[in-house]
């Protein structure tokens, strides 16, 4: 493995995040505080403790989850989408560069920038709420395996989408109604039973459970059925772009 | 001069939908040439550099980069390779510094700021360097595209069109820079629709036509063998008919007799059939001329005929 050209594409995305802060970090920092205001502060007192836990703190986890999931998949769909774009990425596929090297350097970066603002709303988050985290080794677990598995899915997207709507049309259209629906704002015991059985469908439930029970030790799944649900996502996610690699799909014809 | 550093066999393309860009193409590129690849658009001139830069896959054949598979050893055999597109694509909020020593990463090198430096200055972008690449002109982006495909120190360049869209002065200007690169061992492969281009440059010249590689030849035997040269006599007195011992030569009359127009190719020269012959011959039959003037076809006379002798 070859260590440059990974470190020449992890930097140049990185320097795109710095060049559009506001973007890429002050918007959804800002947009989680308002979910704060909203849902913590006016909304949160009237709600009961759920499992013990004040409504406010219980959404941390969600709404870190909603932003990591959404992020992850916009940077690296946008990150390989614009050279696509622009005509540069000629460039990447006549480099003497493996397709593991490339999927480390644009997913390593998108996964970099997801962590780190998850931490900057995990931080704003203990500005509004008393936060306890039970299990910080599974928090950073749930955390780093989300942002890499769904920047893998956001790789994915970039590659397959023939344009900028394209590019919006899973994250705006999949990924925010999962999330909203896979318990980012309540536990799935406060649904009716019936669905509670078709929420279990929804992969972001696993996560968002997991995830939660890593800051509070409750869960509307089991541990192993959170970590079995992501690593199989992952696995999917890389056997999809082993696939697109293997045989050029929309990058060589 | 046998010093293969690119060699293609039996290489052919056929892109989804049935359309075959390329058809079993063989061809060799020796070390420290520049080869001139012509051809109309749609000839297969820029799918032939993409599958061997590995920009396309082929549909069949093998390409050898320096005795490198470009596919089962497409490090070794990238890594010799800089490629400049036809496309000005470029990442247009990036710098020139940044972008020319990103594509150097790319290519696996270790940052080499002193090389960059050198490159920019060679190319006149020193001074741009700080500049965001959208506030370049059209010239000055091309120039950074080759900057970059130099960036990696390659020993093979790929110039696709390298000069279109480019002002006359600036067209001689990377001219020069192709010229610098070849004398510092670097082997040039340059499409063209500007055959003054492939004339000017080239060592050799291939002519692509739907798909196949019509011809290879040297630029200076191709010019010999395809080229005829034109002897324009203006005389005095109009003829009208052709006298009998000017039967012999190659003549055709113009400009209501006005002009004797003589073709040839230089080798009439050994049959009888030469300048020296018609001008004697000329004299004798008391046919006298004011001026005279000669023209030499170029190389795109030669290309139109090729293609369009098998169109």
């Amino acid at each position: 493995m070859n260590l440059h050209p990974i470190r020449a594409i992890y930097m140049a995305e990185m320097a795109r995040t710095r060049r559009t802060l506001l973007q890429s970090i002050v918007s959804p920092v800002i947009s989680t505080s308002l979910y704060f205001v909203v849902f913590g502060a006016a909304i949160g007192s009237r709600i009961s403790e759920i499992n013990g836990v004040s409504y406010g703190a219980f959404i941390v986890p969600g709404l870190i989850m909603l932003m990591l999931l959404t992020q992850s998949v916009s940077n690296a769909s946008f990150g390989i989408f614009f050279p696509k774009f622009s005509g540069s990425i000629y460039e990447l596929l006549s480099a003497p560069i493996s397709h593991l090297e490339i999927v480390i350097g644009y997913v390593g970066a998108a996964a970099s920038k997801s962590i780190l603002l998850g931490l900057i709303i995990l931080a704003t988050s203990g500005l509004f709420v008393p936060l306890e985290i039970a299990h910080p080794f599974w928090m950073l677990t749930f955390l780093v395996l989300t942002a890499v598995t769904f920047s893998l899915l956001g790789f994915i997207i970039g590659i397959w989408a023939d344009g900028f709507d394209r590019l919006q049309l899973v994250p705006l259209l999949v990924i925010t109604p999962l999330t909203f629906l896979g318990g980012s704002f309540y536990s799935i015991d406060m649904l009716p039973p019936f669905w509670q059985t078709v929420t279990l469908a929804n992969p972001v439930v696993y996560l968002v459970s997991g995830f939660r029970w890593s800051f509070y030790g409750i869960s509307d799944v089991s541990l192993a059925a959170s970590v079995g649900m992501i690593t199989l996502f992952l696995v999917a996610c890389l056997v999809a772009i082993g696939w697109i690699f293997r045989t050029g799909y929309r990058l060589k014809p | 001069m046998n010093d293969p550093i690119i060699t293609i066999n039996g290489l052919n393309k056929t892109y989804e939908g049935g359309f075959q860009a390329l058809t079993h193409i063989d061809l060799t590129i020796q070390r420290g040439e520049i080869f001139a690849l012509l051809g109309p658009n749609g000839a297969g001139k820029t799918t032939l550099i993409s599958v061997v830069c590995g920009l396309v896959n082929p549909t069949a054949g093998h390409v050898l980069v320096d005795g490198f598979d470009n596919i089962t050893h497409f490090r070794q055999a990238r890594e010799r390779i800089g490629l400049v597109p036809q496309e000005l694509t470029n990442e247009a909020f990036e710098t020139v510094w940044n972008t020319v020593s990103f594509s150097r990463g790319l290519f696996g090198k270790a940052p080499n700021p002193e090389h960059i430096e050198k490159v920019l200055k060679s190319l006149a972008l020193w001074d741009k360097r700080n500049n965001r690449l959208m506030t370049l002109s059209g010239g000055m982006k091309r120039r950074v595209l080759i900057a970059k495909a130099l960036s990696h120190e390659p020993r093979i360049l790929f110039l696709d069109e390298p000069t279109a869209g480019v002002d006359v002065e600036l067209r001689r200007e990377m001219w020069e820079v192709v010229r610098q690169l070849r004398d510092n061992g670097v082997t040039i492969i340059l499409t063209t629709h500007y055959i003054e281009e492939a004339e000017e440059m080239a060592d050799r010249i291939g002519v692509i036509n739907r798909g196949e590689l019509v011809l290879v030849e040297e630029k200076a035997a191709l010019m010999s063998k395809l080229g005829s040269k034109q002897l324009t006599l203006n005389l005095h007195s109009p003829l009208t008919d052709m006298p009998a011992n000017l039967q012999r030569f190659e003549l055709s009359l113009a400009a209501e007799g006005y002009e004797l127009i003589y073709t040839y190719d230089g080798s009439q020269d050994e049959d009888g059939h030469g300048i020296s012959e018609l001008l004697t011959a000329l004299e004798r039959e008391e046919i006298t001329f004011k001026d005279l003037n000669t023209r030499q076809s170029s190389l795109e006379d030669i290309f139109v005929d090729l293609v369009k002798e098998r169109a």
